[in-house]
């Protein structure tokens, strides 16, 4: 292949130990007081990181610590605006990703690079020059596939388009597309995310065997047991700036939470104990219909009372959007029926939904949530400006508006510059605790609550947390849908996993366990 | 009217058909090779309107119809160059940038026409080359062999552009910016380049197009000739699914409908179809097919600009 013969003759003068991959090794990379900013913010202040041979490194750190800045540096994607990247102890700068891969390196993106409607073979082969000069040679780049699946264990379908594959199944094309470009070292930025449990033990066996063989590898999360099961070394982030660098063993959950949040977090609740009341959200058979004019919600029956909090567990895609979205008036019901409080709501309309009680925290936070240009007093008044006391007759009533956001903005701790800002200003974080403050003003009695903590930072997820299980102390009949299932085992009190738009099963709090869920997420009835 | 079915007509409206699908064909594959980069080129009405104007003027004033088409081309190349700018690097609205580009260039095409030539002759186009052999195969060699040097090489054009798009690398890249423009980049294909090329590929088509009109169909050229088959080469591309072949059966179909309302006007000498009716035919036939056509091959990324850092 005439790429790899130019990355050969790149390298040759090292005396290299090469990979299995036939490419050299990346013996050393390290990035020495790397500085970027962006405007008005500065991303990363004098950062230093390191890397070497068979070693596998954590980057943690919250979300909008830094990270993944950093890591497009050494991606090629955005240039340092002040320190250096040296590899093998010789300083390098990257223009372009197609230098960054040049020079051994391979990155996988938390949203995945793959092009849906192209096969895993195109895939692989894009931007890559072929042995038939203008002409694509997909049946050699297939047979090579093969191999690096064979040596890896990745297993793989050179001919699959990618829109068919499983999230599992996506990664480790990403992961081939790195080996296939002769990465010597790979950058995981968030990769277990949207993985199974079992799933994130297969990708953990081939990172490990990767390391084994040589590679240098980079592993960014903000899951704490996920670092101390994988990693040799961790450097923590914070504010853009490194707060610890040291190796993984003997550190602890709460060690490493403490480090990257700057206090001490909380890592367990203390629950009222389970009252369930009556029954509060009743869905009965329900179908619903997804984009693709497939079956969906494939009928779901499940009873949520007061006093509780139901999970609903599994892995996105699964039909657990389409299930909010029919519960919430989003989406038209096929069949079955859903009664909140007594009333048949099955084919209502959002409002005489909100009339009947029931509070909704979107999936969607920044479309179905917030209108985004809005000012924060808006958002907070976007359902009920229709009557008293935000509005008489025709006319708003700014100052009572203004009083209540106040009250609402002290109230739910949303850091605000004012409740005039633009609610697109404010932090994930903080734009759901002013969702939630909307939602919970309203004193629902069933709240709908789809992932509402993902992008959002511990302190913050920590404080939604915590008015969730209030409200559960108040009565509110709440249905939980996460996809994070250390959130879900912290709060609540029954579990359903979804899978392919069904009902599994139904688990007690106290019987469900990381690894039985796991196995239901993917299909397997325990 | 029934002298319609005869054979002799019905092989003039398939001769008719396949002539007067070049325009469509030009100006249809090269917009195709635009939208699967991710960019729509509402402009080609006024591309193709530039390329009438400039390859009769040069017909008219240098008698040489090769140099003609080529001043046509390079026009449409600049005006490609122009929308690629437009969409690539100022990243404007695709659909007004698009409409702005059919006004300038149906006004500046008159313009020019006014000034510098005002009414003129009819200049000698493209003549018919009959295929040996092939051309003397009953009825098949006529309809099909018996063209001007334009309609071949626009039927050439399709196969070009299937390989193009599915064997090459270039296609791959093509495909993969339309669809993931994020993905691309990511391995260091250039999304600008990839767009730049392909609207400024699309413009030379039209150009050509426009070219096709003065040169070979028509031979002379009027205020706002192309009336509307620009447009309808957009609709073509989703109308063809964004597939070559597609693209090919549905500007076979449009320039038959087209052959067919002229031989209507011709023979219907009573005036049982009024000839509005007539002339009506291919724009409801556009209108229908963009209100009832499946739209499942739409590459993703169509009409939206590629930023690095907004994703």
């Amino acid at each position: 292949m005439a790429h790899g013969s130019k990355l050969m003759a790149l390298n040759s003068q090292r005396m290299s130990i090469l990979l299995p991959t036939g490419q050299p090794r990346i013996e050393s990379m390290r990035m020495i007081n790397i500085t970027k900013r962006f405007p008005g913010v500065l991303a990363n202040d004098k950062v230093n990181f390191d890397v070497k041979a068979g070693e596998i490194h954590a980057l943690l750190g919250e979300n909008g610590a830094g990270k993944s800045t950093l890591m497009r540096q050494l991606g090629g994607l955005y240039r340092p605006d002040g320190g250096e990247i040296h590899l093998d102890g010789k300083p390098v700068q990257f223009k372009s990703p197609a230098d960054s891969i040049q020079r051994g390196i391979g990155m996988i993106h938390q949203h995945f690079m793959l092009v849906p409607t192209l096969t895993v073979a195109e895939n692989v082969a894009l931007g890559l020059p072929s042995s038939r000069g203008l002409q694509l040679d997909l049946d050699k780049v297939s047979q090579k596939i093969e191999k690096l699946a064979q040596r890896y264990g990745l297993k793989i379908h050179p001919d699959a388009y990618v829109w068919q594959l499983s999230v599992g199944e996506q990664q480790r094309v990403e992961i081939m597309k790195a080996l296939y470009r002769g990465a010597a070292l790979l950058a995981l930025d968030e990769p277990t995310a949207v993985l199974t449990p079992q799933e994130v033990d297969d990708l953990f066996k081939v990172l490990r065997g990767m390391a084994a063989d040589g590679h240098a590898l980079i592993f960014i999360s903000h899951k704490l047991h996920e670092i101390i099961d994988i990693s040799h070394r961790v450097t923590v982030m914070r504010d853009s700036k490194v707060v610890a660098t040291h190796p993984t063993a003997g550190s602890t959950k709460t060690q490493l939470a403490r480090e990257m949040v700057g206090r001490e977090v909380i890592l367990q609740y203390d629950k009222t104990p389970y009252k369930p009341g009556a029954a509060m959200l009743r869905i009965e058979d329900l179908v619903v219909m997804g984009d693709r004019g497939q079956k969906a919600v494939h009928d779901v029956s499940l009873i949520v009372r007061e006093g509780e909090i139901f999970g609903i567990a599994g892995v996105s895609g699964n039909g657990q959007r389409e299930l909010a979205e029919a519960l919430t008036g989003l989406r038209p019901v096929q069949t079955g029926r859903v009664v909140v409080a007594g009333q048949e709501l099955t084919h209502a309309k959002p409002a005489q939904r909100i009339a009947a009680g029931q509070s909704a925290i979107p999936e969607e936070r920044m479309r179905e949530g917030v209108v985004k240009e809005f000012s924060v007093s808006e958002n907070l008044i976007l359902q009920d400006h229709g009557h008293e006391p935000y509005s008489r007759n025709i006319f708003l009533n700014f100052d009572a508006i203004a009083k209540e956001s106040k009250r609402l903005i002290d109230e739910f701790r949303v850091k605000t510059p004012s409740a005039e800002t633009p609610i697109k200003n404010l932090s994930g974080g903080n734009i759901q605790k002013v969702i939630m403050a909307r939602e919970i003003n309203r004193k629902p009695r069933v709240l709908i609550c789809a992932q509402p903590t993902r992008g959002v930072d511990i302190g913050a997820s920590e404080y939604i947390h915590q008015r969730l299980l209030e409200q559960r102390s108040a009565g509110t009949a709440t249905l939980l849908i996460s996809e994070d299932l250390d959130e879900l085992l912290a709060l609540s009190d029954r579990i359903a996993v979804m899978f392919d738009g069904k009902i599994m099963s139904i688990i007690d709090r106290d019987k469900a366990t990381v690894e039985r869920l796991g196995l239901l997420m993917a299909g397997v009835k325990a | 009217m029934s002298e319609l079915f005869s054979l002799t007509v019905l092989t003039g409206i398939a001769y008719s058909g396949i002539r007067l699908a070049t325009p469509y064909l030009f100006a249809a594959l090269g917009e195709m090779f635009a939208q699967r980069s991710g960019v729509v080129n509402l402009g080609v009405e006024g591309i193709m309107l530039m390329g009438a104007f400039t390859a009769f003027a040069m017909a008219t004033w240098t008698g040489n119809l090769w140099f003609a088409l080529f001043c046509a081309a390079f026009i449409g190349l600049l005006m490609g160059l122009a929308m690629s700018f437009i969409s690539v690097n100022m990243q404007a609205e695709q659909g007004i940038s698009g409409i702005g580009m059919h006004l300038f260039g149906l006004g500046l095409s008159s313009l020019l026409f006014t000034k510098f030539l005002g009414s003129t002759k009819a200049i000698t186009g493209f003549q018919p080359i009959k295929i040996p052999l092939l051309g003397d195969i009953p009825v098949i060699g006529e309809i099909f062999f018996n063209h001007n040097i334009l309609v071949y090489l626009a039927f050439l054009l399709v196969p070009i552009a299937v390989w193009v798009l599915n064997k090459t690398t270039l296609g791959l890249k093509i495909r993969a910016v339309g669809v993931k423009p994020e993905a691309a980049d990511s391995l260091g294909v250039s999304v600008s380049k990839i767009r730049y090329l392909c609207v400024s590929f699309g413009g030379v088509m039209a150009g050509i197009a426009g070219a096709s009109l003065t040169l070979a169909l028509i031979n002379l050229f009027q205020e706002n000739m192309t009336s509307g088959i620009g447009f309808i080469a957009v609709a073509l591309v989703y109308f063809g699914g964004w597939t070559p072949v597609g693209v090919t059966l549905g500007a076979l179909l449009f320039s038959l409908v087209n052959a067919l309302q002229l031989w209507i006007q011709v023979l219907d000498k009573d005036k049982v179809i009024p000839s509005d009716f007539a002339l009506m035919m291919p724009y409801v036939l556009t209108i229908a097919v963009l209100a009832f056509g499946k739209r499942t091959n739409q590459p993703a990324a169509l009409t939206k600009p590629f930023d690095r850092g907004s994703h």
